[in-house]
């Protein structure tokens, strides 16, 4: 066990972890998940926040298997690792709404910075405008940490608040199991919550078995190699550390070579599946999700894997996407098939001036 | 003469200590720095960013499960 420890936090680590989702991303979509999204940590964080009805978006209801391995496959990783370590107190608060921005920003693209390099992978070009838009992103959140941005010191916490999140995701998979009604219509005939699509993205998934087992494999590769879809481009830039960015290229790569072989790479900017070819504002949704997530100290995969450490600071950020996704679909904040929506582009041009305000403000208090 | 410097960069995240570090040792060409520490992922990061600057390591665990770093050119 120990050698495989000592190879994913080698400089290998982030390439092998890319290599897996690379190959087991594009499978998933083999085996039904929606098109070049084996894995979108937003958009399956969407259809879990519709599925609980936080939004009522009824082509996006799913509570998503990947999620809950993610964040039970790092849980394990840290237990075995002892490096379990309940932690909290680092601008919580700040925390929850960098996560509602990060999703409003990927919502308007259609993805998080998982499933825009994975959308490149399958040939879907308008990922170029996004993936340019998160490094923008990512390059302003790196003009704010060199100007002294931080959200401050976190601290041991009970072993209590680190279970709290796992044990949310074990609720989750029973909810997803067991698929409870609570609500009643006028008859009196039982409808959701649980809400699952029975049309759209959200009734596309693999076999709920395979997705947990990948999900799990993933969050317990995640934790170790400390793969990172931001921190990838913020390391090289800021760093001259390439580690997370080889992963990042193995990822692609890999996805490339998979879709190819199973017939599922389709290159051009029309048709994609979920997703839409106005460029400025795929660029500038992402610009939104890269700022946040950098200020938040890594991608939305990253922040599951910490959360399976018990790190409740990133369990916030969880719960701020999760709201997030709730009102952007409830607010129609969300771009479709079609383009964005006049309050998609609102959102992303407030949510870019609120980070920056974060950004700008945000120091460590001197005691 | 040389000198030793103190980085605390305990209890934060990603990516303040490799950056603390990175701004501590661009203005020195010799010296000692000791980086405090209290995660596996800043640990790994910082000791990369020295390794990579031409820097020599030594990890000394506390005993609150913290590490110290200590930089050495």
């Amino acid at each position: 066990m120990s050698v495989v420890s000592r190879l994913l936090t080698s400089r290998w680590g982030p390439v092998i972890t890319g290599i897996a989702v690379g190959i087991l991303a594009p499978l998933l979509v083999f085996w039904g998940n929606p098109g070049n999204m084996g894995v979108c940590v937003v958009c399956f964080t969407r259809d879990i926040a519709g599925a609980l009805g936080l939004h009522r978006a009824g082509v996006v209801q799913y509570i998503r298997p990947e999620i809950i391995g993610f964040v039970l496959g790092a849980m394990v990783a840290a237990l075995a690792f002892r490096e379990f370590k309940p932690r909290t107190g680092s601008a919580p608060l700040v925390r929850f709404l960098l996560g509602m921005f990060a999703v409003f920003g990927a919502l308007v693209f259609l993805g998080c910075p998982w499933r825009a390099y994975l959308r490149l992978a399958g040939g879907d070009l308008s990922a170029i405008f996004g993936i340019l838009g998160l490094v923008a992103g990512i390059g302003l959140g790196i003009l704010f940490l060199r100007m002294g941005f931080s959200l401050g010191r976190d601290r041991p916490a009970p072993q209590a608040l680190g279970w709290v999140m796992p044990v949310i995701m074990v609720i989750l998979l029973v909810l997803l199991v067991v698929e409870p009604k609570f609500g009643r219509d006028a008859e009196g005939n039982l409808v959701g919550p649980i809400f699952f699509s029975t049309s759209g993205p959200g009734s596309q998934h693999a076999p709920l078995i395979i997705s947990l087992v990948v999900g799990l494999f993933i969050g317990f590769l995640g934790q170790r190699s400390r793969f990172c879809t931001v921190g990838a481009v913020r390391d090289a830039i800021l760093l001259r550390d390439s580690r997370l960015l080889f992963g990042v290229i193995a990822l692609i790569v890999a996805a490339f070579v998979t879709n190819l072989a199973l017939g599922q790479f389709h290159a051009g900017f029309a048709d994609q599946p979920v997703a839409h070819t106005n460029q400025w504002w795929n660029f500038g949704g992402m610009v939104l999700a890269g700022l946040a997530f950098t200020l938040a100290g890594g991608c939305p995969g990253r922040q599951l894997f910490l959360t399976g450490e018990g790190n409740a600071d990133s369990a916030m950020f969880i719960s701020g996407m999760l709201v997030g996704a709730g009102i952007a679909h409830t607010y129609n904040m969300t771009a479709s098939a079609a383009g964005p929506g006049i309050y998609s582009q609102f959102i992303v041009i407030a949510g870019i001036v609120i980070c920056a305000i974060i950004g700008l403000t945000m120091r460590e208090a001197k005691a | 003469m040389s000198t030793t410097k103190l980085v605390d960069a305990r209890g934060l995240s990603c990516p303040q200590p490799a950056l603390m570090t990175q701004q501590t040792i661009k203005k020195m060409s010799q010296g000692t720095v000791e980086v405090l520490v209290d995660s596996g992922t800043a640990r790994e990061n910082v000791s990369r960013l020295a390794k990579n600057a031409g820097w020599s390591i030594d990890i000394k665990v506390q005993s609150d499960g913290s590490c110290r770093i200590i930089l050495k050119k």
